[in-house]
């Protein structure tokens, strides 16, 4: 564990900082009230107001930290009120989406490595599809799909899906062409046929690609769920209650929606790394 | 009965690249018999591996007539006429080494008893019985290397083709490497097309020594060797083994003049 000691240090030094920047961030509000009401404030009473106030410009740390904890802990994971509750509803848009987005980039890299049509026509349109704000596009998905009566895990799963095929298939192209001359001679010299190549040669060669542009799409897909949420009328996800907190001033609320979807992405890009590191180990492709 | 596995007449093979034409190979005439043993010699860039490459048609001559087992060659590479084997050994890392040599077999459709009697036969030939199980990465430069020659040995194709498939190794493996080899050939009675620039180990393995020069790339001189089938490690201190190797020299001196 000779990580820990540098890690606490920054980890120390952030919140520092934090209560630095929320007592500053606060102040305004705080003299203002004291103004208006005559008081004079200490030293040590103005600080202590400025950490702990309803509705913060910035929550102190202690206060999100207690905001999570009753967010997770304090309800019944059925409620409305859990983080739990709306941790699980985009998680599970996430992967949905997630899993859509991969296979769509595996299926369109498979089809531009194979087919010089496909080569030459996929690759701009997939790329314009990205430099198109998703901001834009949400709302859109959200409303066509309403407007057809589907609501709820699916249009966020598109828009998850929208952000994450892309590096998936801008991965996999160079994966399954990362098979040497050699490599393909061979095959040559055996006569296969593009499909044993593909399953026998190309495929397994691509890992090292695919798992890298998995752990950028997962994190993608969380962003394109959450932004998912946000359109009004959505009540339930991380999405949703980062939107009614600002609605409402609820600052602490907004911060411990942040860190849960932090801690999934953070939990997500850790699970696909296990997965890749054991998958690579079997294979003798890990570095 | 002398039958001609390989014909080359007057082939040409000229590389289109940016900076003009190169000619890999001009003029080049060739008759290979049924269980010849044919090493390429020369220095490099004279066209030996684009020679190799052609006749199993992984690259197409730009003129002249190229014939395998009477076929033109890519007929030939569909009718699984060779084995090649490269420089390196390039088994996948994610199979094991019966794995790997069994992939061809899987690849043109053999029975699952059949692969496995094969792969058994074929690692026995190469020395690496009961290696079958254990993975690339845990068998030597020189291990990994027979293992794919036994790969290219698995499927009975009549020809093998390899090119400097010892150039990787230091020289005390590559001599026992050749050393089966030989004895490899003669178990077998395949014809095989080597590539070296080694003289000592194209006149130790040869019926048949091709000399080659380059720019354009031609053979200047081909040479039938008088050295018996049987042939010992020591078979090299001979006054025989030295005047082939002197007379290998001449020809790749002479090919140079010519620049
Ligand atoms: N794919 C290719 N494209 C262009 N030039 C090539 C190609 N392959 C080989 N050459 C050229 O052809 C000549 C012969 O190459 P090669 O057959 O590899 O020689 P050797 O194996 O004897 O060293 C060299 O000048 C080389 O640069
Ligand atoms: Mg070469």
């Amino acid at each position: 564990m000779r990580n820990t000691l540098p890690v606490l240090t920054v980890l120390l030094a952030v919140v520092a900082i934090w209560y630095v920047a929320a007592i500053g961030m606060n102040s305004t509000w705080v003299r203002d009230q004291a103004a208006r009401s005559e008081t004079v404030l200490g030293m040590g009473e103005f600080v202590r107001q400025t950490l702990s106030l309803d509705r913060p410009v910035l929550p102190a740390p202690h206060q999100v930290a207690a905001g999570l904890w009753d967010g997770v802990f304090g309800q019944k994971i059925t409620s409305k009120r859990s983080l739990v509750w709306h941790g699980w509803i985009t998680l599970s848009a996430t992967l949905a989406g997630f899993a859509i987005g991969s296979l769509a980039g595996i299926g369109l890299a498979v089809g531009i490595v194979h087919d010089r049509a496909m080569n030459q026509s996929v690759m701009p349109w997939a790329v314009a599809s990205q430099t198109v704000p998703i901001l834009a596009i949400a709302p859109m998905v959200i409303v066509v799909f309403a407007s057809a009566g589907i609501t709820g895990l699916l249009p966020k799963a598109i828009i998850a899906a929208w952000l994450s095929f892309f590096p998936v298939l801008v991965g996999m192209v160079k994966g399954l062409r990362t098979a040497d001359a050699m490599q393909l001679d061979l095959m040559r010299s055996w006569n296969a046929s593009r499909s044993q190549v593909f399953w026998r040669l190309r495929l397994p060669s691509s890992m090292p690609y695919l798992f890298a542009s998995l752990k950028v799409a997962v994190a993608a897909a969380l962003v394109g769920t959450i932004v998912g949420e946000l359109p009004a009328g959505a009540s339930a996800g991380l999405g949703a209650r980062l939107l009614s907190g600002s609605y409402y001033g609820q600052t602490v609320q907004i911060w411990a929606a942040l860190f849960v979807a932090a801690a999934l992405a953070a939990g997500l890009v850790f699970l696909i790394g296990w997965i890749e590191r054991l998958a690579l180990r079997r294979m003798g492709l890990a570095r | 009965m002398t039958a001609y596995v390989i014909t080359a007449d007057q082939i040409d093979l000229t590389f289109q690249t940016a900076d003009g034409p190169v000619h890999a190979l001009k003029g080049v005439d060739l008759t290979i018999n049924q269980g010849d043993f044919v090493s390429f010699i020369g220095p490099s860039g004279c066209g030996k591996t684009t020679l190799l490459r052609a006749i199993a048609a992984l690259e197409a001559p730009t003129a002249g007539r190229l014939s395998v087992n009477g076929m033109d060659p890519d007929a030939a590479r569909r009718a699984r006429a060779y084995g090649y084997v490269f420089q390196a050994p390039g088994l996948y890392p994610w199979r094991t080494i019966a794995g790997n040599v069994g992939l061809p077999l899987e690849i043109m459709g053999f029975a699952k008893a059949d692969r496995a009697a094969r792969i058994a036969r074929v690692l026995d030939l190469v020395d690496l019985a009961g290696f079958g199980g254990k993975y690339p990465w845990q068998l030597s430069g020189g291990m990994q290397q027979r293992a794919s020659i036994a790969r290219a040995l698995a499927f009975d194709a009549d020809i093998l083709l390899m090119d400097e498939p010892f150039g990787a190794l230091d020289e005390i493996v590559r001599d026992r490497l050749n050393e089966a080899l030989l004895e490899l050939w003669r178990k077998t009675g395949k014809t095989i097309g080597f590539v070296t620039h080694s003289i000592p180990e194209a006149v130790y393995l040869s019926t048949k020594i091709v000399v080659m020069s380059p720019r354009p790339g031609r053979i200047t001189k081909v040479i039938d060797s008088p050295l018996p089938t049987q042939r010992p490690l020591d078979i090299r201190d001979t006054p025989e083994f030295i005047a082939l190797a002197h007379e290998v020299r001449e020809g790749l001196r002479e090919g140079h003049s010519y620049d």
